[in-house]
C-alpha cells in the first residue's frame, strides 16, 4: 500500500524546483504549508492557554478569600466586581469559560492539532498533509470560534456560565441565569464552528496517514504517535458530530421553540410552553462526545510522551504491540463508557451497571500503558531533556489521576462525590495537567523541528520542576475536601459553616495555584524569546531515529529536499546491538528508520 | 497611563534580564557546552530531583491523610452508609497501594538510570509473559471492585417496596428546597407546575384527593430506622439534590421524577454528640472565633457560634446562588417526628383557608361565579394531559426499579 502512496508524493516532488512565490501573507497567514499551520496552532493556543489559566486564577483567588476586594478583579472584571468584589454570576462565567476553553482550545486544537499537524506527514514521510487547502480552512475556523468565545466575554448579560457541559434547561433559559441570553448563543456558534474545524483537521489526519506513507513505512513500522494522532483523529470523527447535533437542538430549543431538552418548567412567574423533552437526553448528547474528548485529550499527550520517553531513555518503548492495542483499546471502550459521568441523574440504575462495568475496564489499557512506560526507563541511559521530564511527569500524574478514577467510576461510590472537589481534582490530573504535561513536552523536543533553535534548558528545568510540585500542590489537598462533601462550583462555601475548617485547605490550593501559573510566564518568555534568540539547533538534536530528523533545518515546502527517503524498520531501534555487543552502527547507540538492515541484524517481528 | 507604565516598566524589566543572561553567557568558557542537550549534569541533578521528588510525594500523601484525613464525613447517617464506606475505604485502600509502589518504580528508575555518556541502555523491547502478567492482575481486582460495587449499586438503588417506606417529594427550584408528606395514606397528590398559583407553590394538583392530607414544609424532618422513599422533582432547572451524611444524591429533573430512598440510622441529636461532631464542632467555632476578632477589629457583624444539623445541599449548578441552596434535616425518634409533623397543616386545609381569605373581600357567599367556574374546567381539561404524562413518568422510574 505504501508503495503506491509513494508514486503521487513522488510526482510532487518533481515540480518542486519551481517554487510558487511566496508573499507574507501565503507564508505567515494564510499558509498551507503543515509545518506553519501547525506553528499557527500552538500560538493560538497558548494565548487561550494564557486566557484560560488567567481565568482560574481569578476563581481560585475568590475561593480562597471568599468576597474579598481585590484590585485585579475591579481591573480585569470590571462591572462584574463592583468595588473589587466578584459577583456569583461572573464567578460562574469563569468557571464555565475557562473548562471550554482549557478542554477545546487549549487540549484539543492546540495540542493535538499542532502535533498532528505537524508529525503526521514528518514522520511517515510525507510531503505535507492530503490537502493543504483543508488544513489551513481547519486552522481558521479554529482561529474564528477562537475569536467568538473570546468575543462572548464582552456580552452585556455576561458569557455562558451554566458549566462547560452547558446542561439545561439552565443554559437554555436567559431567565434562569443572565449568561444564558447572547452569551450562551456566541458559545454554540462558537462551539459549531469549532467541531466543523475539528471534523476537517480530523478527517484529513486518518487520510493522510492510511495513504500518504513512504515506501516501507508499514502501519506497523508507524511510531506511537502516530498512532495515537491517527485514533486520537478516528474518535473525533466519530463523537464530535454528535455534540454539533446536541447544539443544534439546543439551538433549536433556545430560539426556535422546540422541546428537546425542555418539558413542565415554571420560571419567574411564568409557566413555558414547552413539553416533553428531556434534560438526561442532553446529557446522554453531551456526553457521547464528552467522554471520548477526554481521550481525544489525553491520547495525543501519551503519543508524544511515549516517543519522547523512548528517545531519552535510548531504548525501544516497551510492549509497542500492547501499547498500540492500548490505544485502540481505549478508543474503542471511550465510546461506550459515557454514561459513568450520569449515574445520579435519574438514568436507570440497571445502565448504570452496564456503565461501570465498562468504565473498569478502560483502566485495563491505561494501567498496561503505564506498566509499560516503567518498563520502558528501566535499564534505560536516561537523558534528562526538560521534555523528558514532562514526559515522566505526565506518567506519574496519569497514575494519580487515573487511580481515583476507579472510585469514580464505580456507581456506588459515585453516590457521594459526583460533582464534589473530588471529581475536580481526578479530571484536572488525569486529563488536565497530564495533557498540558504532554504538551510542554512536545514543545521542547519539537521545538527545534519548528523554530530551528533551541529552548534553554535550564529555564526548562525550573519551569519542569516548579510546575510539578505546584499542581500536586494543587490537586492532591483537593481530593479531601471533595471527599469531605465540599461540592464543586460555589461560589463561597462560607453558607455552610460545616465547611469552615476546609477553608485554610483552598488558601494552600490557591496559593499553589498562583505560584504554578506564574512560573508559566518563564516557559512563555524561554517560548517567544528563544524563536529570535534561542541556540542554533542542529538536525537531530535528540539522535532521535523518527524521519522528522532527516529533513533540513530550515524549512522547506515539501520537508525534504530530494527524494522522500524510505524506510526500512521501526522507529525503537535505540541502542540495539549486534551479536558480538557492539551498537549496530558503531559508536551510535541509534539506528535512524532511514537505514536499512545491516549484516547479520535480526529485524524483531513487530 | 499607569497601566502604560507598568507595561513599559515591565518591558524593561525584560530587557534586563536578557541582556543579564547575555553576559552570562559571554562571559562562559568557550568549551563550556552550550548545545541546550541534557549532560551528564543535568542527568545527575534531575535524577536526584526525580529521587527527591517521589520523597516529596509521599510526604504530602502522608501529610494530607493525617491532616486532611480527618475531613472524611462521620459515620453513615443511613443504612446503606456503612456498605458505602467500606466500599470507599477498600477501593482507598487499594489504590494508595498502587500509587504508592508504582509512583515509587517510575521516580526510583530515572533516578537509577540517569544518564551517563559512558553507560549503555539494555535492548528490551518486549517480553510476553511480563505484559501478561500485568494485564491479568488488573482484570482480577478491578472485577472483584466491579462484582463488589455492582452488589452494593442494586442493594442501594433497588428499594424495598415490601417494607412500605415513607413517601417524601423533595421539591427544587432556584434557589430553595420544599418537602411534601404523602399523609396518612402515605400517597402523594398528582402534581404539575402548571398548577402553580398563589400559595400552591408546588402545583399540588386541588382536584386529586390524595394531594388533601399532603403536608408541605420548609425542613426535612425524618424519623429515624424507617425507610423513606424519596421522590424528586423540579420546578426550573437541573438540581441535585445532595445528603452527604446519609451518602445519598440523586438529580433533580424538570419534567421527570426520580427517586432514591434511605433509612436514617442516626439521629440529630446523636450524631451531634458524637465523639467527631463534637471535635469538628469545635474546631468549626475555633475559625469562627478567630474571624470573629477580625471581623469586631473592622467594626463589622460577628457570626454565631455554630452548631450542627444535617443539611440538605444543590450539587447541580443551577444558577447564581447555586452556592446558598440548601435545607436543614432532622432525624429524630418516631415519636418527636409524629408529634411535628401532627402540627403542620394539610395542603387541603392551606387551600380551604386561602379561598376564605380570597372569598370574603369579594363576598360571594361561597358559590363561585360561572364564568370563574368557566375557566377552571378548560385549565382541568388541560391539566388531565399533563397529569397522564406525568404519572406515565412515575411508572417508568417504578419499572425500572
Amino acid at each position: 500500500m505504501s508503495a503506491i502512496a509513494n508514486a503521487p508524493a513522488h510526482d510532487h516532488h518533481d515540480d518542486h524546483g519551481h517554487h510558487h512565490k511566496e508573499t507574507f501573507i501565503t507564508k505567515y497567514i494564510f499558509s498551507q504549508d503543515h509545518k506553519m499551520i501547525a506553528k499557527q496552532y500552538l500560538i493560538t493556543g497558548l494565548i487561550m492557554g494564557v486566557i484560560g489559566i488567567a481565568m482560574s486564577i481569578l476563581f481560585r483567588i475568590q475561593l480562597a478569600w471568599p468576597e474579598q476586594s481585590f484590585w485585579v478583579f475591579e481591573a480585569l472584571l470590571g462591572k462584574w466586581a463592583p468595588d473589587g468584589v466578584m459577583t456569583p454570576s461572573i464567578y460562574l462565567a469563569l468557571v464555565t469559560i475557562h473548562g471550554t476553553i482549557m478542554v477545546f482550545f487549549v487540549l484539543t486544537a492546540g495540542l493535538s492539532g499542532t502535533f498532528s499537524n505537524l508529525l503526521i506527514p514528518l514522520q511517515i514521510g510525507a510531503r505535507d498533509m492530503a490537502s493543504g487547502f483543508l488544513n489551513m480552512v481547519s486552522y481558521w475556523l479554529f482561529f474564528l470560534s477562537s475569536v467568538i468565545m473570546l468575543s462572548s466575554l464582552f456580552v452585556e448579560a455576561g458569557p455562558a456560565s451554566a458549566g462547560w457541559t452547558i446542561y439545561p434547561p439552565l443554559s437554555a433559559l436567559p431567565q434562569a441565569i443572565g449568561g444564558s441570553g447572547t452569551g450562551m448563543t456566541l458559545w454554540l456558534v462558537s462551539m459549531a464552528i469549532f467541531i466543523a474545524s475539528s471534523l476537517l483537521g480530523s478527517l484529513n489526519y486518518i487520510v493522510t496517514v492510511i495513504n500518504l506513507r513512504t515506501k516501507g513505512m508499514s502501519m506497523t513500522r508507524l511510531p506511537l504517535t502516530i498512532w495515537a494522532f491517527f485514533v486520537t483523529a478516528i474518535i473525533g470523527v466519530v463523537s464530535f458530530p454528535v455534540l454539533l447535533s446536541a447544539a443544534l437542538l439546543l439551538i433549536m430549543d433556545r430560539s426556535f421553540g422546540t422541546s428537546f431538552f425542555l418539558s413542565d418548567i415554571f420560571i419567574q412567574g411564568e409557566v413555558l410552553s414547552h413539553q416533553g423533552g428531556s434534560p438526561v437526553l442532553f446529557e446522554h448528547l453531551f456526553w457521547f462526545l464528552g467522554h471520548p474528548e477526554v481521550y481525544i485529550v489525553i491520547l495525543p499527550a501519551l503519543g508524544i510522551t511515549s516517543e519522547i520517553i523512548a528517545t531519552n531513555s535510548r531504548k525501544p518503548i516497551f510492549g509497542y504491540r500492547a501499547m498500540v492495542a492500548s490505544i485502540l483499546a481505549i478508543a474503542f471502550l471511550s465510546t461506550i463508557v459515557w454514561g459513568h459521568h450520569m449515574f445520579v441523574s435519574g438514568m436507570n440504575p440497571f445502565l448504570g451497571s452496564v456503565f461501570t462495568f465498562t468504565t473498569l475496564l478502560i483502566a485495563i489499557p491505561s494501567a498496561v500503558k503505564a506498566f509499560n512506560y516503567i518498563t520502558t526507563l528501566w535499564k534505560g541511559n536516561l537523558q534528562m531533556n526538560p521534555g523528558m521530564l514532562f514526559s515522566i511527569g505526565l506518567v506519574s500524574t496519569f497514575i494519580t489521576g487515573g487511580l481515583t478514577g476507579i472510585i469514580l467510576g464505580d456507581s456506588t461510590l459515585d453516590i457521594n462525590v459526583h460533582d464534589t472537589y473530588f471529581v475536580v481534582a481526578h479530571f484536572h490530573l488525569v486529563m488536565g495537567i497530564s495533557a498540558l504535561y504532554g504538551l510542554f513536552a512536545g514543545v521542547y523536543h519539537w521545538y527545534p523541528k519548528m523554530f530551528g533553535r533551541m529552548m534553554n534548558k535550564n529555564l526548562g528545568y525550573i519551569h519542569f520542576w516548579v510546575t510539578a510540585v505546584g499542581a500536586y500542590g494543587v490537586f492532591f489537598p483537593m481530593h479531601f475536601i471533595g471527599i469531605a462533601g465540599l461540592p464543586r462550583r460555589y461560589y463561597t462555601n462560607t453558607n455552610f459553616p460545616y465547611f469552615d475548617d476546609y477553608a485554610d485547605v483552598n488558601v494552600i490550593i490557591t496559593v499553589a495555584a498562583i505560584i504554578t501559573a506564574a512560573v508559566q510566564l518563564v516557559f512563555l518568555y524561554n517560548f517567544f524569546g528563544s524563536i529570535f534568540f534561542g541556540k542554533k539547533a542542529v538536525q537531530n538534536p535528540w539522535k532521535s531515529n523518527t524521519l522528522e530528523w532527516t529533513t533540513p533545518v530550515e524549512h522547506i515546502h515539501g520537508n525534504w529536499p530530494g527524494a522522500i527517503p524510505s524506510v526500512y524498520r521501526w522507529a525503537y531501534d535505540y541502542s540495539k546491538t549486534g551479536e558480538n555487543g557492539d551498537y549496530v552502527i558503531k559508536g551510535q547507540d541509534f539506528v535512524p528508520q532511514t537505514v536499512p538492515l545491516q549484516d547479520k541484524e535480526e529485524e524483531l517481528n513487530h | 497611563m499607569t497601566v502604560f507604565l507598568v507595561i513599559i516598566v515591565l518591558a524593561l524589566l525584560a530587557v534586563t534580564g536578557w541582556q543579564i543572561s547575555k553576559i552570562f553567557e559571554m562571559s562562559k568558557r568557550p568549551d563550556a557546552d552550550t548545545s541546550q542537550i541534557a549532560n551528564d549534569k543535568d542527568n545527575k541533578l534531575n535524577g536526584i530531583l526525580m529521587l527527591a521528588f517521589v520523597i516529596f510525594l509521599y510526604v504530602i500523601t502522608i501529610y494530607c491523610f493525617w491532616e486532611y484525613g480527618r475531613f472524611y464525613l462521620p459515620e453513615a447517617a443511613s443504612e446503606h452508609g456503612s456498605e458505602y464506606d467500606t466500599l470507599m475505604f477498600v477501593s482507598i485502600a487499594l489504590i494508595m497501594v498502587v500509587q504508592v509502589i508504582t509512583q515509587g518504580l517510575l521516580h526510583f528508575f530515572a533516578f537509577k538510570y540517569k544518564g551517563e555518556k559512558t553507560k549503555k541502555a539494555l535492548f528490551f523491547a518486549d517480553n510476553d509473559k511480563l505484559e501478561f502478567v500485568w494485564t491479568i492482575i488488573p482484570v482480577i481486582v478491578l472485577a472483584g471492585l466491579i462484582i463488589y460495587g455492582l452488589f452494593t449499586w442494586s442493594d442501594i438503588m433497588n428499594v424495598n417496596t415490601e417494607e412500605d417506606p415513607m413517601i417524601v417529594e423533595v421539591y427544587a427550584y432556584q434557589f430553595a428546597w420544599r418537602a411534601r408528606y404523602a399523609g396518612e395514606d402515605n400517597t402523594l397528590g398528582k402534581a404539575n407546575v402548571r398548577f402553580i398559583e398563589g400559595v400552591n407553590q408546588l402545583g399540588v394538583d386541588e382536584s386529586d384527593s390524595y394531594g388533601k392530607d399532603d403536608k408541605i414544609v420548609t425542613e426535612l424532618h425524618l424519623p429515624v430506622d424507617k425507610p423513606v422513599l424519596f421522590k424528586f422533582r423540579s420546578q426550573d432547572v437541573l438540581h441535585s439534590a445532595y445528603f452527604p451524611f446519609f451518602r445519598a444524591q440523586m438529580n433533580v429533573v424538570p419534567g421527570m421524577i426520580t427517586q432514591f430512598g434511605f433509612t436514617p440510622t442516626i439521629t440529630s441529636e446523636e450524631m451531634r454528640q458524637s465523639e467527631y461532631m463534637v471535635e469538628k464542632v469545635q474546631s468549626v467555632n475555633e475559625e469562627r472565633q478567630e474571624r470573629n476578632e477580625e471581623l469586631i477589629a473592622n467594626g463589622e457583624p460577628t457570626l454565631d457560634p455554630y452548631e450542627f444539623e444535617y443539611f440538605l445541599l444543590c450539587n447541580k449548578i443551577c444558577g447564581q446562588a447555586h452556592y446558598n441552596m440548601q435545607m436543614k434535616i432532622v432525624v429524630e425518634s418516631e415519636k418527636d417526628f409524629n408529634a411535628w409533623l401532627e402540627e403542620q397543616p394539610t395542603f387541603g386545609s392551606v387551600m380551604a383557608d386561602q379561598s376564605k381569605d380570597v372569598d370574603r373581600p369579594e363576598d360571594t357567599s361561597g358559590s363561585e361565579s360561572p364564568a370563574s367556574e368557566g375557566e377552571e374546567d378548560a385549565e382541568g381539561e388541560d391539566n388531565t394531559n399533563e397529569q397522564s404524562q406525568e404519572s406515565e413518568a412515575v411508572a417508568v422510574v417504578e419499572k425500572n426499579n
